[in-house]
C-alpha cells in the first residue's frame, strides 16, 4: 500500500532521495575536482561547481604524464587497463562456455570428475594461490606482459557452473533435433548454443568486464615496469600519504577516466542485460 | 522411400528393459502406429529406429541394410517430435532450412522446398516469424514442415498432436494422413491415443509392457483383438469382458473371459446369441448415442444404443449379443477362437 498516503509517500521519497544523494555525491565531487587546479582543492573550502581547468587537467592526465607513476600518460593505462579487463571478460566467456559445453553435452570418462574440479576451484580465488601463481608466472617470463596479467585469471568457476546451469534447461528435444538435421558438435554449439547463450553471454560480459577492470592484487605484483601498470594500480600510485606530493587534480581525472569505461560497458550492453532478463524463452 | 524391418529389437537402460524384443515389418510407403499406454516404451522404440538410442540388441534394417551402427543424420530419417522441439532464435524459415543448410543444399534449391513445404502447409505468410510468435497449431506445422521438406527416407512422429486441443487435433490428424499418403514416405508415428491410431494407420502396432501385443490392419484388430489388453485398449468405450465363470454359456475350451463391444450388443430378447440382464445404472447421452452402464452377473458393462435411450436408471434390460460377435479369452487374457451360445440368463 505504499503510496496511498500522502505522508508515506514523502517518507519514502525522502529515503530514496537521501540514499541517491549519499551515493552520488562522492562522484559529483570527483567530477567537480576535476575540473579545479590543485591550488583550489587544496585550499578549504571545497568547491561545488565545476572549475575552469578541466581542459588542462585532462589533457595533462591523458598525454602528458605523471610524474609520481613514473611519467606514463594516463591514456596508457587506460588501453592497458581495457586490454585486460576484455582479454580477462572474453576469455573467461569462451573458455567457461567451452568446458561447460563437454560438460553437459558429451559422455566421457572422468566428465563429474571434472565438474567437481571446476567446482572446487570456487573455493580458491586468487588471493589464496598467489605465490605458486607468480611463481609459475616468472618462470615463464610472463612478468610486465598481458598473457601475464589475463592468463592466471581467465579460467572461471563461476561463469562455467552458471553457463552449465543454463544448458541443462536445454530441452533434449532440440539437441535431438538438430542431430537429426545433421548438426554436428561445432554446428550445434555454433548455429544453437551460441545464439540461445547471447543473453547469459551479455550479462556475463558486463560482470566480468568489471571484475577484470578492478582487479587490484593480481596487477600489483605482475607488473614491475610503470607503462604496464592497470589504472587502477595507477591510482592508488598516485596517492601518496603527503597531501603536498599528491597531485589530487589529476587524481581526480584518474578517478574520472577509470570509471567511464565500465559505465559505458554497462550502458551500451543495458539492452542485452535486461533482455536476458526478461526474456524467459526455452 | 523405404521399407523399415525391425529385428527381435531390445532396449535396457541398466538392468531394466524398456523394449523386450519386437519384430514388426514396415512395407515401402506405408503408416505404422506404435499405440500404447505411456512407459510401454513406444517413445524407446522409435528413438531406436531414429539412431537417438543405441540399440541394446536386435537389428533395425533400412530396405534390407542393417542401420544399427549409423547416426540420424546418415540414416536420413526426419522426426516431429511432441514438443516440436523448434529453433527458438531462428524465423521459421530457418528453422525449415537448417537441416537442408546442413547437408550443403543449393540456395536456390533449399528456397524452392521451402516456399513448396510452406505452402502446403499453409504456412508461406509466417515464415518470417520465430516460434514464439506463433499458435500451437502453427507450431505443430512448421516442425512438420522441417521434416518434409529434407525429402527423407522415413518420417518419425512422437505424439506430434499430444499439445494439440481435440478440435486442431482432428483436424491435424486428417491432414497428416493425406499428406504422407501425397508423399509416399514410410513413417512410423507414436500415440497413445487409440482413436488417432485406429484413424491413422496401416500397420497397427499395440504395445505394452516393452512388447508388441498385437500387429496387423487396424480394423482386424479391433475386429480380432489377441488379447484382453488388446480388446480394452482399442476401441472407446472399451470392450466389455465378463468372467465366463459367472455366466452360463457355452463356450471355446479354455475360454475364462468373455468379451463383446457396447455397439454389438442389442436391448431386447432374443432367441439366440448371448442373453444377458444388466441393471442399467447410468445413462450417458452424448447425441447421436447414448451409453448405458450397467451390471450384470458376470460384470459391469458398457451398452451402446442409438440416439436418444429410451432407459430409464434402476431399469432391468434384456441384453442380446450375437453369437458371432462375442470373443473369448483364455486365463492369460489371449485370444481363443470359437464361438459360443448363452443357454440361459
Ligand atoms: N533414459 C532412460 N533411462 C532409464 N529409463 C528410461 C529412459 N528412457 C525411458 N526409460 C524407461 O523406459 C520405459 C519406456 O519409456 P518410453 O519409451 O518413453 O515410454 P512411452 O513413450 O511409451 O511412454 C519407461 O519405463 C521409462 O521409465
Ligand atoms: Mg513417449
Amino acid at each position: 500500500m505504499i503510496g496511498q498516503s500522502p505522508i508515506r509517500t514523502f517518507i519514502a521519497h525522502a529515503v530514496l532521495i537521501l540514499g541517491v544523494l549519499v551515493v552520488a555525491f562522492p562522484i559529483y565531487y570527483v567530477l567537480v575536482a576535476s575540473t579545479h587546479s590543485l591550488q583550489t582543492i587544496l585550499r578549504p573550502p571545497l568547491p561545488l561547481v565545476p572549475g575552469d581547468q578541466g581542459w588542462a587537467n585532462y589533457s595533462t592526465a591523458l598525454f602528458g604524464g605523471v610524474g609520481r607513476i613514473g611519467g606514463v600518460a594516463v591514456g596508457t593505462l587506460l588501453f592497458n587497463s581495457t586490454v585486460v579487463a576484455l582479454g580477462i571478460a572474453i576469455g573467461k566467456i569462451i573458455i567457461s562456455l567451452l568446458s561447460a559445453y563437454a560438460i553437459v553435452f558429451f559422455r566421457f570418462p572422468g566428465r563429474m570428475v571434472f565438474f567437481w574440479l571446476i567446482f572446487i576451484t570456487l573455493m580458491l580465488p586468487v588471493e589464496v594461490r598467489i605465490l605458486p601463481t607468480y611463481k609459475v608466472m616468472v618462470d615463464l617470463n610472463l612478468i610486465d606482459t598481458y598473457t601475464g596479467l589475463i592468463l592466471p585469471l581467465i579460467a572461471s568457476a563461476t561463469a562455467t557452473l552458471l553457463f552449465r546451469q543454463f544448458f541443462m534447461t536445454i530441452p533434449g528435444e532440440l539437441v535431438e533435433a538438430a542431430r537429426v538435421d545433421g548438426a554436428g558438435p561445432w554446428r550445434f554449439f555454433r548455429d544453437i548454443l551460441l545464439p540461445l547463450s547471447r543473453t547469459n553471454i551479455a550479462a556475463l560480459f558486463v560482470i566480468l568486464f568489471i571484475y577484470g577492470w578492478t582487479q587490484y592484487l593480481w596487477p600489483l605484483l605482475v607488473t614491475n615496469r610503470s607503462d604496464m601498470n592497470t589504472i587502477v594500480i595507477a591510482l592508488r600510485k598516485m596517492i601518496s600519504f603527503a597531501d603536498a606530493d599528491t597531485q589530487w587534480h589529476l587524481v581526480m581525472v584518474t578517478c574520472v577516466l577509470a570509471i567511464l569505461p565500465p559505465v559505458l560497458v554497462v550502458v551500451l550492453m543495458q539492452r542485452w542485460f535486461v533482455r536476458g532478463l526478461v526474456e524467459t524463452e526455452k | 522411400m523405404a521399407s523399415v524391418e525391425l529385428k527381435d529389437v531390445r532396449k535396457s537402460y541398466g538392468s531394466t528393459e524398456a523394449v523386450k524384443g519386437v519384430s514388426i515389418a514396415i512395407p515401402d510407403k506405408e503408416l505404422c502406429v506404435l499405440v500404447g499406454p505411456s512407459g510401454c516404451g513406444k517413445s524407446t522404440l522409435l528413438r531406436m529406429i531414429a539412431g537417438l538410442e543405441e540399440i541394446t540388441a536386435g537389428e533395425v534394417r533400412f530396405d534390407g541394410q542393417v542401420v544399427n551402427a549409423i547416426g540420424p543424420t546418415e540414416r536420413d530419417i526426419a522426426m516431429v517430435f511432441q514438443n516440436y522441439a523448434l529453433y527458438p532464435h531462428m524465423n521459421v524459415f530457418d528453422n525449415m532450412a537448417y537441416g537442408l543448410r546442413n547437408r550443403g543444399t543449393p540456395k536456390d534449391e533449399i528456397k524452392r522446398r521451402v516456399d513448396e513445404a510452406a505452402k502446403r502447409l499453409e504456412l508461406s505468410h509466417l515464415l518470417d516469424r520465430t516460434p514464439r510468435q506463433l499458435s500451437g497449431g502453427q507450431r505443430q506445422r512448421v516442425a512438420m514442415g522441417r521434416a518434409i521438406v529434407r525429402e527423407p527416407k522415413v518420417f518419425l512422429f512422437d505424439e506430434p498432436l499430444s499439445n494439440l486441443d481435440a478440435k486442431l487435433r482432428g483436424q491435424m490428424r486428417v491432414e497428416i494422413k493425406s499428406l504422407q499418403r501425397a508423399l509416399g514416405v514410410t513413417s512410423v508415428y507414436v500415440t497413445h491415443d487409440q482413436l488417432e491410431a485406429m484413424t491413422l494407420a496401416d500397420i497397427l502396432v499395440v504395445m505394452n509392457g516393452g512388447l508388441v501385443e498385437q500387429a496387423g490392419r487396424p480394423l482386424d484388430i479391433y475386429e480380432k483383438p489377441a488379447s484382453t489388453f488388446v480388446a480394452s485398449f482399442i476401441g472407446a468405450p472399451p470392450m466389455n469382458l465378463l468372467k465366463l465363470s459367472d455366466l452360463s454359456v457355452t463356450a471355446p475350451a479354455g475360454a475364462e473371459t468373455l468379451g463383446f463391444r457396447p455397439e454389438d450388443a442389442v436391448i431386447a430378447s432374443a432367441t439366440s446369441g448371448l442373453r444377458l440382464e444388466a441393471r442399467i445404472e447410468a445413462v450417458e447421452p452424448v447425441g447421436a448415442e447414448s451409453f448405458l452402464h450397467g451390471t450384470t452377473p458376470g460384470g459391469r458393462v458398457i451398452l451402446r444404443a442409438p440416439g436418444r435411450s429410451q432407459v430409464e436408471v434402476g431399469e432391468r434390460v434384456a441384453v442380446n449379443v450375437p453369437a458371432d460377435k462375442l470373443h473369448f479369452f483364455d486365463a492369460q487374457g489371449k485370444r481363443v477362437e470359437g464361438q459360443g451360445v448363452s443357454v440361459q440368463i
